[in-house]
């Protein structure tokens, strides 16, 4: 597809910013209602706990408080004690237990506060959940799902034990499904697929969306996981990224239109497994690649993607792969400094115009 | 009360089945015939069987990396058990965990458990499942004497506490952590006293005697059956193999060994038997030789049975 020619015309009077409108995901004569992020995933709780009784929530302070991030607020009152149910501060357990109500056909949906935490559960998450379908030969299946809020920046961090983006520990374990939606629609979509999945999923949400609105559909609906989402069309330029990295790279595209730059915007909202097609196939259409996340650069989902690209599209690429990503450091607190360790539309608006020389 | 004397007689035959198998499974291992590592429960045979015989079928245990004796107790086959430990596809895991990782769902062993601690969590989740949907079942994990040590092992007994949940938590210290003596990783004499901690009963009894077991377990189970809430069973016994088969010792004595061998459970048991009139020692030797011939059938179909197809290599990652 040839690059679209700059046009006076589709200039608005103000430049693009961070807003709801840069995605759209629910058709005109759809019924939907604009809510948060945080809504959606607490709506999808609700429907699927209403839908299904096996299917119970338990974490640290996830009852009346609602947890650390008030998702789970109102559950505790519509569901009771028993199907929101308050832990003891025992990660490793709390895991551990929703894997043996797993194994006897519940569906719990466990929260851990800060995907930071993940660490005092690694063993049950990796180990156990992950390894009992295959060491026992297919007789065990594991259907839960561990809500974590991870990722910082813009002034929601709480320096180094509570911003991590670590998408990729959970995504190196085979027998585990990663996912990481952007936005409202698909944090819920992809979360009653993950409850309804016969299989471990860790389901990362990203702090700094809670507050992002946009509309969902009123009748129930899922989004099947594994797929990558082209959120947005375009001829010239792949961007694949996830999270909030998906919020940077569609401003980022709205900028570049403006230059005649034609942007498409790949969401990896499925984390593991990979959806390689999807990126191989943009990848083959535009040839060129600028691939964004959060999390760390080294040994980082960029990386990985950056792979995929070349071993489904190398034989289309008209520049190198460009990779941004969250730089290799522990999270420091201040803003000041905090602002430097995560990349945002800027940085993609730098390297789209790299590869396009 | 002693139970009937069937109940006494297959408590006997599954200890000498028990035996059979890790004498079995231990000499397959030094002829180079099972790969990796066989962990023998030599010695323990008493709270594998006094503790699954006080269960019901529905009820479900959770194992340990030496485990062989608790799905025999709980009723596995000794044929599908050994397929497994040679890696072969009839085995109860299509091969696919060997002898670590040996469960049998059909008799409620929910698997067994390669990281010392790590069962603990999966019996107070599946006894949470248990409570919410009404079923008067019972959870039961087995953990070393190590195993007390670690983090989960705690989390669990006092989630099970707050929760009041129908598990029965079996610790059987068998005195060692691979080589390191339980003395000198813990500085209290009597474990049972860690149940204080969670208020929940702690329940010391002889882990060589069946009988001691099985009355603590059948009490214990009954406890959280009720609805009573969990329960702490230690069962007191001893290591007689090293930590795996061919495992060099260099840690012990012999002499400790051999101090502890006078209270083998199995012979323990049949002169229990023989004395209060249960059963003869012909009848004994019967189930003796009868135990034997079902583990050399159990090898003959193992050695029988085809290994795993390698295109089914990625088989069973996902549901």
């Amino acid at each position: 597809m040839a690059a679209k020619k700059w046009d006076a015309t589709s200039l608005s009077a103000t430049a693009p910013t961070m807003s709801p409108n840069l995605i759209s995901q629910v058709a005109d004569d759809v019924p939907a209602q604009e809510i948060t992020y945080q809504e959606a995933i607490r709506e999808a709780l609700r429907e699927e706990m209403t839908r299904d009784e096996s299917v119970f929530l338990l974490g640290e302070d996830i009852a009346k408080h609602g947890g650390a991030f008030g998702v789970t607020r109102t559950l505790f009152d519509q569901f009771g004690p028993e199907r929101v149910r308050n832990t003891p501060i025992s990660e490793a357990t709390i895991v551990g237990a929703a894997t043996g109500a797993a194994l006897v056909g519940m569906r719990p949906v466990a929260e851990i506060m800060f995907v930071d935490f993940s660490g005092l559960a690694m063993d049950q998450i990796a180990n156990q959940a992950a390894k009992l379908r295959l060491m026992t030969g297919g007789q065990a299946s594991v259907p839960w799902v561990l809500r974590m809020p991870q990722g910082g920046g813009a002034g929601k961090s709480t320096a180094a034990q509570h911003s991590q983006s670590l998408e990729v520990w959970f995504a190196h374990i085979p027998g585990l499904k990663v996912v990481l939606p952007s936005t409202p629609y698909d944090a819920k979509g992809l979360l009653k697929a993950a409850i309804r999945d016969d299989n471990p999923v860790i389901f990362l949400e990203q702090k700094f969306l809670y507050s992002f609105r946009g509309l969902v559909p009123d009748d129930d609906y899922v989004i099947p996981l594994s797929q990558c989402d082209v959120k947005r069309s375009g001829g010239d330029v792949t961007v694949v990224a996830s999270g909030y990295m998906v919020w940077h790279a569609m401003l980022a595209a709205e900028i570049l239109a403006r230059e005649g730059i034609d942007v498409e915007v790949v969401d990896v909202r499925t984390v593991s497994p990979l959806d390689e097609d999807t990126i191989g196939r943009s990848a083959r259409k535009t040839g060129r690649v600028v691939l964004v996340a959060e999390a760390c650069r080294s040994y980082g989902p960029t990386g990985e993607w950056a792979m995929v690209v070349m071993e489904h599209a190398f034989d289309y690429l008209q520049a190198p792969i460009v990779r941004i990503a969250g730089r290799d450091t522990p999270v420091p607190f201040a803003d000041s400094i905090e602002k430097g360790v995560w990349p945002d539309s800027e940085d993609i608006l730098r390297a789209v115009r790299g590869v396009m020389e | 009360m002693a139970p009937d004397t069937a109940t006494q007689i297959k408590m006997y035959r599954q200890m000498a089945l028990i035996r059979e198998f890790e004498l079995a499974a231990m000499d397959l291992f030094k002829r180079g015939q099972i790969k990796g590592a066989v962990h023998p429960s030599i010695g323990q045979e008493a709270s594998a069987v006094g503790v699954c015989m006080a269960l019901d079928h529905d009820d479900l245990i959770v194992g340990t990396h030496r485990s062989h004796g608790h799905n025999l107790a709980k009723g596995a086959s000794p044929e599908r058990m050994m397929a497994e430990i040679l890696g072969k596809d009839t085995g109860y895991c299509k091969g696919r965990g060997g002898s670590m990782h040996i469960a049998a769902f059909d008799t409620g062993s929910l698997g067994a458990l390669g990281v010392v601690g790590a069962g603990n969590p999966l019996a107070v989740g599946a006894a949470l499942a248990f409570q919410m949907r009404g079923e008067r079942r019972v959870a039961v994990p087995f953990t070393g004497d190590a195993g007390t040590n670690t983090g989960s092992w705690h989390e669990s007994l006092n989630m099970a506490s707050v929760w009041n949940l129908p598990v029965v938590f079996v610790l059987e210290d068998n005195k060692y952590g691979v080589s390191t003596h339980i003395r000198d990783s813990t500085n209290i004499d009597d474990l049972s006293i860690r149940a204080q901690s969670y208020g929940i009963p702690g329940v010391l009894v002889n882990g060589f005697d069946v009988l001691a077991v099985y009355e603590a377990a059948t009490e214990a189970v009954a406890r959280a059956r009720a609805g009573k809430g969990p329960t702490l069973l230690v069962a007191e016994a001893y290591r007689f193999e090293g930590h795996y088969a061919g495992e060099p010792e260099v840690y012990r004595e012999r002499s400790e060994v051999a101090e502890h061998r006078k209270h083998d459970p199995l012979t323990h048991f049949r002169r229990v038997l023989v004395d209060t009139g249960v059963a003869s020692s012909e009848e004994l030797d019967d189930v003796d030789s009868a135990a034997k011939d079902e583990i050399s059938a159990a090898i003959e179909f193992a050695k029988a049975s085809p290994d795993p197809d390698p295109s089914t290599a990625m088989d069973y990652i996902y549901a």
